[in-house]
């Protein structure tokens, strides 16, 4: 049997100062790596919900984005009468004709770019997971837009009842939606036909939005889309396009993983010198055990699971430092669409076992070569080292 | 059976120190039968922590040979010293040697935890030993808590809760107040008067030897025969 926990958990409270010092090292390591890691998985999150399995945009060939794309009400004509496509209660096919541009928002925390969206009526339906919230939908033919719920909650102009300008003058706010945690929460929505006379795009919209009946048609569909030579179209499904646009997280993810592992070397350190400096100081401590009948693996699997202690209490430690951060609304540029999308930091339970696994493989770095050290030491020697 | 617990034959132990060996126990003769009391004396660097400690397997002989309890030390491994020495050694170290951040029993029970013994099992044992050595009231009493007698007495009771054949003391009254040594001594004396405990102590005190049933002198690494003192005794 190797010693109690309770042997090391006391050790470490007896030098409270050493273990509070290098359990927060590894705590703030920890927090660094978990902030970044929840601020990607925030921005993933808000780019895949967004996405119907079922949907498929059609946009030109070789367009990365529905910004850069081009479709005309010609193509559209073509695109909904398509084998595969479902229909909606109206009977009329779930095909959405879609003006994708970028509008300069301005507000207290300065002027950013917003995807503005111009969509038919069958574009609601393309969107269950679209609530109105606030206000009503925009009507036709009229001036108006609905705003996501994080664009609403961060620019007093874009609240139910204001006006944003942007093209040919203002626009009046009808409606917030609240689109759960997808991207459309950052964007602007908007009659198709408005938008298209304010831009001057008639006859040169971005996209068309369509539901497949299910996932053989969805196959049958993409298919027959890019065959067409008519379109000249790429046929991608939902899904793909937004986890595609998720590169936009990958400076981020870098910087932030890169600060987090220099930190976590230097954590290491720390943690390896703590518990030198136990082993300096318990030598006598451990000449007794091993007279006592504790075996040299017996000893280095002590310190070893007392670093290991250390660390935990630095991962959770850790964890309750990034834990406000949780549902913590943020926005970052999108380097596809060139618009802000505005997102929740994510700290799930399973990102904070990450961050605890982190912490403990820390302390096993730390805490290996010391616990060698102490297991090392010949019986003499240590009891001598009063 | 044979009643011979120790028996060393031209034990030797060197050391190096830079390019030159120092001999810290040359040619040891000796034999320790079943409950006896042997005190080793000697002036400082005559070899008697040497022999103890050889004794111990805490260190091991660069010469000669030895037999403790009927094992040929030289052939055991690390792993089985360490499982011999829980098993058949008890130690009474000079400075106690108590794990500061444990209580008195749980102290005592350390060498328990690398029996088979449950919990309940080992907590009692731990309690028969304290209350042994009559602190049966300071269980919970960690060693910040003791006085310098108690602490060697809590230290006897770790030595004895496995039961061990031989009991191993190295200047047990070394860093003891006259009362306490008195106390330790006694108690060291009841172990092998009572209990059939056969006790290899390390002493400079010529009042400690004299709870041993022999004593056996060194003098400059060397075992001098029985009844022989060296020269400024």
């Amino acid at each position: 049997m190797a010693l109690p926990l309770t042997y090391n958990w006391r050790n470490l409270l007896a030098r409270k100062t050493t273990t509070l010092m290098t359990a927060l090292g590894i705590a703030l390591t920890v927090a660094v790596l978990l902030a970044t890691a929840a601020l990607v998985d925030g921005l993933k999150t808000s780019l895949t919900s967004t996405a119907h399995p079922l949907n498929v945009l059609v946009m030109r060939k070789g367009s990365t984005a529905e910004l850069n794309s081009n479709r005309s009400p010609e193509d559209y004509q073509i695109i909904k009468v398509k084998r595969g496509i479902a229909k909606g209660p109206n009977g009329e096919p779930l095909a959405s004709l879609e003006l994708v541009t970028v509008v300069i928002l301005e507000g207290d925390l300065g002027a950013i770019n917003i995807t503005a969206r111009g969509i038919t009526p069958q574009g609601w339906l393309l969107r269950e997971g679209v609530k109105i919230v606030e206000g009503r939908q925009f009507q036709p033919g009229r001036r108006e837009i609905v705003v996501g719920k994080s664009i609403a909650s961060r620019y007093p102009a874009a609240r139910l009842g204001g006006t944003i300008d942007f093209g040919r003058g203002p626009w009046q706010v009808v409606g917030v939606m609240d689109a759960g945690r997808s991207a459309a929460n950052s964007e602007l929505f908007c009659d198709l036909n408005q938008l298209a006379a304010d831009q001057n795009r008639a006859t040169a919209l971005s996209s068309v939005l369509v539901r497949a009946i299910d996932e053989v048609a969805m196959q049958a569909l993409t298919n027959d889309l890019t065959a067409d030579t008519r379109l000249n179209a790429d046929a991608p499904s939902e899904s793909s396009y937004y986890a595609s646009q998720t590169q936009s997280a990958a400076p981020l993810q870098f910087i932030g993983t890169f600060v987090a592992l220099i930190m976590a070397i230097g954590s290491c350190f720390a943690a390896m010198n703590t518990m030198y400096a136990a082993v300096a100081r318990r030598a006598a401590e451990i000449g007794t055990l091993r007279v006592l009948g504790f075996s040299k693996g017996g000893i280095l699997l002590s310190f070893l699971l007392e670093s290991l202690l250390l660390s935990f209490v630095g991962g959770i430690l850790g964890c309750l430092l990034v834990l406000p951060l949780n549902n913590l609304q943020t926005g970052i540029g999108n380097f596809v669409t060139f618009s802000e999308i505005t997102f929740d930091f994510r700290v799930t339970p399973e990102l904070m076992l990450t961050g605890l696994a982190f912490a403990l493989f820390m302390g096993a770095v730390g805490g290996l070569f010391p616990a060698a050290t102490a297991a090392r030491k010949e019986i003499l020697t240590a009891l001598k080292q009063t | 059976m044979s009643n011979v617990v120790i028996e060393t034959r031209q034990l030797t132990k060197e050391f190096v120190r830079g390019e030159s060996k120092v001999v810290a126990l040359k040619d040891a003769n000796i034999t320790i039968e079943k409950g006896e009391f042997v005190a080793l004396m000697g002036p400082s660097g005559s070899g008697k922590s040497t022999l103890l400690h050889l004794i111990a397997a805490m260190d091991r002989a660069t010469g000669g040979e030895i037999r403790v309890l009927g094992e040929d030390l030289r052939k055991l491994s690390d792993g089985d010293i360490a499982r011999w020495r829980n098993a058949h050694v008890g130690f009474v170290f000079q400075s106690f040697n108590l794990i500061p951040v444990l209580s008195a029993w749980e102290n005592v029970e350390l060498p328990l935890k690398l029996t088979k013994l449950g919990k309940a099992a080992r907590l009692d044992h731990a309690k028969k030993a304290l209350e042994l050595v009559g602190l049966g009231d300071r269980l919970d009493h960690t060693p910040r808590q003791l006085s310098g007698g108690q602490e060697q007495r809590v230290a006897i009771a770790r030595a004895i809760v496995t039961d061990p054949d031989l009991i191993l003391a190295d200047e047990p009254t070394g860093n003891l107040d006259a009362n306490s040594a008195r106390d330790a001594l006694d108690l060291l004396g009841r172990l092998n008067r009572e209990f059939g405990k056969t006790i290899v102590m390390v002493t400079h005190d010529p009042h400690a030897a004299k709870s041993a049933s022999k004593v056996r002198y060194l003098e400059k690494g060397e075992l001098l025969p029985i009844g022989q003192k060296p020269e400024d005794w």
